[in-house]
């Protein structure tokens, strides 16, 4: 069966995505949108060399940013590989910050279903509530769009109680209109939340892709009533750009979305950058950037 | 230790633009032979802020001694400027558009305070289009060889322009540029409610060396106005209401004075079911409310075909309810003030006669601030081709929205006005696109976006928008003679 795009116009998508970024956020809507963008953040380490040390280090930032300004929220949660997650689990324990662990083969997604499906089951015996999977792109780019639907539904069934994301790597999409098409793919075969990137592809999440989705969300929404989140991961390294992301889901979606519930941002350096800019905004001027603890 | 979770509320809070960005002088004189100088049988009004409503400066309006005087000014220094080098009379327009582009801040600023345009608008568009007309017709001053495939030509003389008041610094910059490359002498006439840009303008042509008496400006209101088409000019460039460029042309029939004219419109935009919707919508936003509609190619007339009708109203509605109206000087107003008490009548009563001939009006609702002249963005559903505000240019935010059935049909209702000024075709289908614009009877027809302007675009309309090309290569043609 030939796939049907629904028509998304680049130039347009672009501009407006860049006429939102050219808000200007001050004063008490900068200091509270850093709040808002600290509380949203899945903290997240995925890199061969992370260590049980490294991540209960993580997870420390992730309840306590900053001692020094107990306002500073919580973190929504810490997105590790499934073989830490009980590491996370452990240390999270009692601390309302969620334990998210990616799977299914991440980055790429080539492995067989039944190795995606066991290590889905896996993270989530191990503690985590939510998992964060990728699409297999090489059946969506084929076309197999119904391949790309059941490894879903099998994911989600798979994850049982826990919240399903799912990454559409739209560095490797073709257009827009793919975006917006594979991101309704996956909302209909049982995503939670639809994430943008792996954060390992050239681009993350480009206000453009993040626009496109969070469109798709609303128009979902609008027919059937049924709230799907947004997790613009890849590439949010600074304030600006997490501000950016607040105004692109309050201009779309609206204030209701303006929740961890239902927008994260998928980042690991936007931490520090949130917390220098408060600091700023607090005492007048920028600290040094070791003043903020590395993880 | 367990998280932090308190319940945020996130909204924007107050950026506005700084007034110091601007120093105006309390007075201004008139702008003629490269001097100031007082109107000897004018007389001073105040120019107000129509957000506020407050003072902000004196003018000089010129009288009919005064244009007469303007004109002479311009008339002593044609010669000289028609026989200035095109090399160099390239240089002054680059010098031009440079400080244009320096004082860009404070001409925002300006042109926000006395026109209640959002200062997002005048800092990202009517600022630096005006500064990239005098760039490009810089470069055509000593190309118009080429511009003109060889014909001999030469200058008109002495050019009188009258701008509107809705783009009161881009408006010109659109007549003095092209008038300048071409080697003519200009008198310009600001429009009543918006002369302080064009006043600034005079400050940068006195900084900017251009020999006296190129450029002249004498803000005034339409009895200058009249006073100057009649005068000793020998070309006329008239932009604002149908109504004043035919008494324009009346005026000028039978004589050897060229004209142009750039006047209203009513102009179609057009959506059909294969396009894009999302960006579309985008594009009915930006076609109508940019400028709070005071755009003589606004898209105030939306054919939708009818199998997306609903979806797009509805979106469309939606995103009207986003929509930020509020003080203009504010980085993140979307919609600002009204320019003037008249053109908010003007607007008040055309939405009163849609609402009796039975169209279905939707106003946003939203606080608007107590002084000042405001009007919240509207459309109107349920409305019949007859009616008053599907045929009378509104010239302000407010959209009348149809539906059509199929390409043909868009194409007769587009067309089915006296106007023919702009139109927008919304399709992701190229064949389509290109056959439906090249059907409609409008000067300028953008696909899949609206209300873009360039300076090497050619602008302009048919029927009673007007006649002559503004931009580009063809907006030199009605600068000179050819010989």
């Amino acid at each position: 069966m030939s796939r049907s795009l629904i028509p998304v116009s680049r130039i347009g998508v672009e501009e407006r995505a860049a006429a939102l970024g050219r808000r200007s956020i001050k004063t008490t809507a900068k200091r509270q949108g850093i709040l808002l963008a600290t509380s949203m953040i899945d903290l997240t380490t995925l890199e061969g060399a992370d260590t049980p040390g490294k991540v209960r280090h993580l997870c420390a930032k992730a309840v306590c940013p900053d001692p020094a300004r107990p306002e500073i929220p919580s973190v929504a949660a810490v997105c590790v590989y499934p073989s830490l997650v009980a590491v996370a689990r452990e240390a999270l324990e009692g601390t309302g910050v969620k334990v998210a662990s990616v799977a299914t083969g991440f980055p790429s997604g080539q492995t067989s279903l039944a190795v995606k499906v066991e290590e889905t089951r896996d993270a989530v015996a191990a503690g985590a509530t939510e998992i964060d999977m990728v699409i297999s792109r090489e059946a969506y780019l084929a076309g197999d769009d119904a391949r790309v639907a059941h490894e879903i539904q099998a994911v989600k069934e798979a994850c049982g109680s826990a919240h399903l994301k799912v990454i559409l790597e739209t560095a490797e999409l073709p257009t827009y209109a793919h975006v917006r098409h594979a991101s309704q793919l996956a909302i209909d075969a049982g995503a939670d939340v639809i994430k943008t990137s792996t954060g390992k592809a050239s681009q993350g999440a480009t206000p453009g892709v993040v626009l496109v989705m969070l469109e798709t969300v609303r128009d979902h929404f609008e027919r059937t009533r049924q709230v799907v989140g947004v997790k613009a991961a890849g590439g949010v390294s600074t304030t600006k750009a997490a501000l950016h992301m607040l105004v692109l889901v309050k201009e779309t979606l609206g204030d209701e979305w303006l929740t961890p519930d239902r927008f994260r941002i998928g980042a690991s350096s936007l931490l520090n950058d949130l917390l220098l800019q408060y600091a700023k905004l607090d005492g007048g001027h920028y600290g040094r950037p070791e003043d903020f603890s590395k993880e | 230790m367990t998280a932090t979770r308190t319940k945020l509320h996130w909204d924007y809070a107050p950026a506005p633009e700084s007034r110091d960005a601007a120093t105006l002088k309390p007075s201004y004189d008139l702008f003629i032979g490269g001097a100031w100088s007082a109107p000897t049988d004018g007389t001073r009004i105040k120019t107000i802020n129509p957000a506020t409503e407050e003072e902000l400066a004196e003018v000089a309006f010129a009288g009919p001694g005064d244009v007469a005087r303007a004109v002479e000014a311009a008339r002593a220094a044609a010669p000289g400027w028609a026989a200035t080098a095109p090399l160099e009379r390239g240089k002054y327009l680059f010098r031009i558009a440079r400080l244009i582009q320096e004082r860009a801040r404070e001409l925002a600023v300006v042109e926000t305070l006395d026109g209640g345009k959002p200062i997002r608008e005048s800092r990202d568009v009517d600022i630096p289009l005006a500064a990239a007309h005098f760039f490009s017709y810089a470069g055509w001053a000593d190309k118009l060889d080429y511009a003109l495939a060889g014909r001999a030509h030469a200058p008109r003389g002495v050019v009188g322009q009258v701008v509107p008041w809705n783009f009161p610094l881009l408006m010109a910059a659109w007549k003095l540029a092209p008038a300048l490359a071409c080697g003519n002498t200009a008198v310009l006439k600001p429009a009543e409610t918006t002369p302080l840009t064009a006043l600034l303008l005079a400050e940068i042509v006195q900084e900017s060396g251009l020999p006296d008496g190129v450029i002249n400006i004498i803000p005034g209101d339409g009895s200058a106005g009249a006073a100057l088409v009649r005068s000793n000019v020998d070309k006329v460039a008239f932009t604002g209401s149908t109504a004043v460029g035919k008494e324009i042309q009346r005026a000028l029939a039978g004589t050897d004075v060229g004209l142009t004219l750039e006047l209203g419109g009513k102009s179609a935009n057009i959506l059909f079911e294969d396009a894009a919707l999302d960006q579309a919508v985008e594009g009915i936003i930006e076609g109508i409310f940019f400028n709070q509609g005071h755009v003589c190619c606004a898209g105030s007339r939306l054919l939708l075909q009818e199998s997306v009708a609903e979806e797009v109203v509805r979106k469309l509605w939606a995103r009207m309810e986003r929509l930020r109206v509020g003080d203009p000087l504010d980085k993140n107003t979307d919609v600002g003030a009204i320019n003037s008490a008249e053109q908010l009548a003007r607007i008040s009563e055309l939405v009163e006669a849609g609402e009796r001939e039975g169209a279905t009006r939707r106003s946003i609702t939203c606080a608007l601030p107590e002084t000042g002249y405001w009007f919240p963005p509207t459309l109107f559903l349920d409305v019949a081709p007859a009616n008053r505000i599907t045929v009378e240019e509104i010239f302000g935010p407010v959209v009348s929205v149809m539906t059509f059935r199929t390409p043909k049909e868009a194409v007769e209702r587009a067309n089915n006005s006296a106007y023919g000024l702009a139109a927008g075709v919304w399709t992701d289908n190229g064949a389509k696109a290109f056959e439906v614009a090249s059907a409609l009877r409008a000067g300028v027809v953008w696909q899949n976006t609206y209300n873009k302007f360039d300076p090497t675009a050619a602008f302009g309309g048919y029927k009673e928008s007007g006649f002559g090309r503004e931009g580009g290569p063809a907006g030199l043609l009605p600068y000179v003679r050819l010989t």
